[in-house]
């Protein structure tokens, strides 16, 4: 009797500490949903539609990880923060993981105590000049006007640039994108600078684009990409091996439209075997369905196909995929192997 | 001497002349403008200055308005359609109408909730704004804050219930006790409301809201121009009792009191809003363990009435200060208590003092609502500003959203302000 009760009190004990030390994992598992952070609404990157559904580039991710983990790409609750609120956010457990066009740097993940994942759009600081201006080089700037979001990375980086050019420069301050924009086409500045692909997205909504060029010089290194909390290494590994699933997928040539056939059998590859679950045991090793990496490729398709669908060539954004093509294209896309 | 004139006269008018219009120099339309527009030469100089600016701006504007296009569905169609003429796209305003008014996220088949609680507010108002209305129409303005929460928030009816039953509570003890004293009736009437919350609270059933009749709806999916109005009508109906409050405790002859009231007014009104309002958003993440926060939108609520109030009581203590001496005597001789007294003789001379001033700062606040953008809440601004402006098919659009918005803004204004002016008219005894 007293040793039953002696068991009962330490099985109690046991599953009351497994309660306390679960992790994100399990309570997403738990909850049903995935809370993601995005931003408040980047053109290609994260906004709602007109019937208020999520799109974009962040939000595939997003969106992968919630059909990787519950089988499910619209169990996902989207948290918009912005650039002030999204550390904390993240930091006070409000949100799961913070998928906002990051820049993954020294500070924020070690200082901030966070973890990021990867890397899953490598941008850079590029200038946005008229045509008629007739500059061809961001060294041609000369005593130029430029436009540049106050207290940000980018203020700096351009101060850098231009002193170790030896050229001068005026700033003129903003405070948001959209005020650049509007303060560029009311001719208030020579130049607008911010990161390259916000650039781009911000041309092409011009009415005549083509009067306006995107100069060579890139002057910063901005590896924007998903970050979770530290200290949650379990959780970190499911969200930074969806993301490599879907570069993966790319590689092997895995996309939305033939996953269903791949999947069905077991094929001759077998990296693309282990992938998706048809050989090994790499989802239960996650914690997770064997069919994991299927579902998180299905949602949106895999890496490159959430590009050209949000912010590639036939999008108005019409981004190039430059840095980021695959490592076998001359990009810097890669993913270690699924072993 | 009049019958020589009668004969000498070769013609005699015997009927008057009809009348002459005046010279055209002195009628109609010329008249007007020359009274009015041309009466001298620096008149004039301003008057055509002052057309060319009118027509400067109307050909600017009058286009683009009248091109505008409605029915597109991205800005390049609206672009295409209109081929390099000037025009407005306004297909923004109609594809994503239900998000400006409701934000993204409200569920779309629930839209109704917001705006039947929408058109009951006039209902609700109407009795304490137009006094000559039957006054037992207040009663339905006393349930409208629990039927409004009902209707929007939905989930079980249960919650509503239990807050006005928790209210009528707290009414009758006070009633009961306030024979004695107004301090023993006040709490105990607080303590007997917040009894009835907490048992209540145990009472409703875990997963109430699952099968509830209204589907709920959490803050956070709020948004659009309700947002604005919730938020601007929840803050200006408690900011005017609690301005009320401080500022009489702000003349109490407690010093206790009077220094609470003194430092919350100073305090508050020496701190910008949008600190408050980060404070409300960001450092209570901090403070509170994760999972127990509260309600954003109940942080911002009390966040800008704490503003808003302090502002009012600084006005109300101006109505306070000017009225004479002799009325609080009067009130004294005639034997009433303090309360009597600021009940029936100083508060309603002072308030209609400040009404100006008190419209004033409710104009300023339902304005200032649109500062909710800043900590990522999707009021019409904040969709604006976030989701709008980076949907792909409508990034690059200015004008028509803020244009809009400002419209919103201004018919909700000029009404505030219109009923304050006839309220004034309305409650003017003296003789001018």
């Amino acid at each position: 009797m007293k040793k039953t009760v002696l068991f009962g009190a330490l099985a109690v004990a046991g599953l009351s500490a497994a309660a306390a030390s679960a992790g994100t994992l399990d309570d997403v598992k738990a909850r049903g949903t995935l809370n993601c952070g995005v931003t408040t609404g980047l053109v290609g990157f994260a906004a709602p539609d007109a019937n208020g559904v999520w799109e974009g580039f962040d939000v595939g991710v997003c969106r992968a990880v919630a059909a990787a983990v519950l089988g499910d790409e619209t169990a996902v609750e989207f948290i918009p923060t912005t650039g002030k609120t999204r550390f904390t956010a993240l930091a006070s457990g409000e949100i799961d993981m913070l998928a906002r066009n990051t820049t993954w740097t020294f500070s924020r993940d070690v200082d901030l105590k966070f973890e990021f994942v990867g890397i899953n759009y490598y941008d850079g600081q590029g200038f946005l000049a008229p045509k008629a201006l007739g500059v061809t080089s961001a060294k041609d700037l000369d005593g130029a006007t430029v436009c540049v979001q106050t207290g940000t990375t980018t203020e700096l980086n351009l101060a850098d640039f231009f002193r170790s050019n030896n050229i001068s420069y005026e700033p003129v301050p903003i405070e948001t994108n959209a005020e650049g924009q509007q303060q560029y086409l009311a001719g208030a500045c020579d130049t607008y600078t911010t990161d390259a692909s916000g650039l781009a997205a911000t041309r092409a909504t011009f009415e005549n684009p083509g009067d306006h060029v995107l100069l060579p010089e890139i002057i910063s290194k901005e590896p924007l990409g998903p970050l979770v909390r530290h200290g949650d290494n379990d959780w970190a590994d499911v969200v930074r091996w969806t993301l490599n699933a879907l570069i993966t997928a790319e590689e092997l040539g895995v996309t939305s439209a033939n996953i269903e056939e791949l999947a069905a059998a077991p094929t001759n590859n077998p990296e693309i075997n282990r992938l998706l679950g048809t050989a090994g045991e790499l989802g239960g090793m996650l914690g997770l369905e064997p069919n994991w990496a299927m579902m998180a490729i299905k949602a949106g398709g895999n890496y490159g196909e959430l590009f050209e669908k949000n912010i590639g060539e036939n999008t108005p954004i019409g981004l190039a995929r430059g840095l980021n093509a695959m490592w076998t294209e001359g990009g810097l896309i890669y993913s270690p192997p699924f072993r | 001497m009049s019958d020589t004139q009668a004969h000498m006269a070769a013609f005699v008018r015997t009927e008057t002349l009809p009348q002459l219009a005046p010279p055209a120099t002195e009628r109609g339309i010329v008249k007007w403008m020359r009274e009015n527009l041309f009466s001298t030469i620096p008149n004039a100089i301003l008057t055509l200055v002052s057309f060319v600016i009118i027509y400067l701006v109307l050909s600017k504007t009058l286009p683009w308005i009248m091109n505008g296009v409605w029915t597109t569905s991205s800005l390049s169609e609206c672009r295409e359609v209109l081929e390099g003429a000037t025009g407005a796209c306004f297909s923004v305003l109609t594809e994503r109408w239900n998000q400006l008014m409701f934000g993204f996220v409200y569920p779309a088949d629930q839209y109704w909730r917001p705006t039947l609680a929408f058109v009951l507010l006039f209902v609700a108002a109407a009795p304490v704004m137009f006094f000559d209305l039957p006054r037992k129409l207040l009663i339905f303005t006393a349930l409208f804050p629990f039927i409004a929460y009902y209707l929007i928030w939905g989930g079980t009816i249960f919650v509503p219930i239990l807050a006005l039953v928790g209210v009528i509570g707290g009414v009758l003890v006070y009633r009961k006790l306030v024979t004695g004293s107004f301090a023993m009736g006040f709490f105990g009437g607080l303590i007997a409301a917040l009894v009835i919350w907490t048992v209540g609270g145990m009472l409703i059933p875990e997963g109430a809201n699952d099968t509830a009749a209204l589907q709920a709806v959490p803050s956070r999916d709020l948004g659009g121009f309700m947002l604005n109005m919730m938020l601007g009508v929840v803050c200006v109906s408690l900011s005017i009792p609690l301005g009320i409050a401080l500022a009489l405790g702000r003349q109490s002859s407690m010093p206790l009191i009077k220094w609470i009231c003194v430092i919350f007014i100073e305090f508050i009104r020496g701190v910008p809003l949008i600190t408050l309002l980060f404070v409300a958003s960001v450092m209570l993440a901090y403070l509170f363990p994760p999972g127990t926060t509260t309600d954003l939108f109940l942080r911002v609520v009390i966040m800008i009435t704490m503003f808003s109030s302090a502002y009012i009581a600084e006005v109300i203590r101006g109505g306070l200060a000017a009225l004479p001496k002799g009325q609080y005597e009067a009130g004294d001789s005639l034997g009433l208590d303090y309360a009597q007294a600021m009940r029936l003789i100083i508060l309603p001379q002072a308030l209609k003092i400040s009404i100006p001033g008190i419209v004033n700062i409710a104009v300023g606040l339902f304005k200032d609502t649109t500062l909710v953008s800043v900590i990522s809440m999707f009021d019409v601004v904040g969709m604006i500003r976030g989701p709008l402006s980076a949907a792909t098919e409508w990034n690059g659009i200015y004008w028509e959203l803020y244009g809009f918005a400002a419209l919103l803004f201004f018919v909700v204004c000029y009404g505030i302000s219109q009923y304050s002016q006839w309220l004034e008219r309305r409650l003017a005894t003296d003789h001018r």
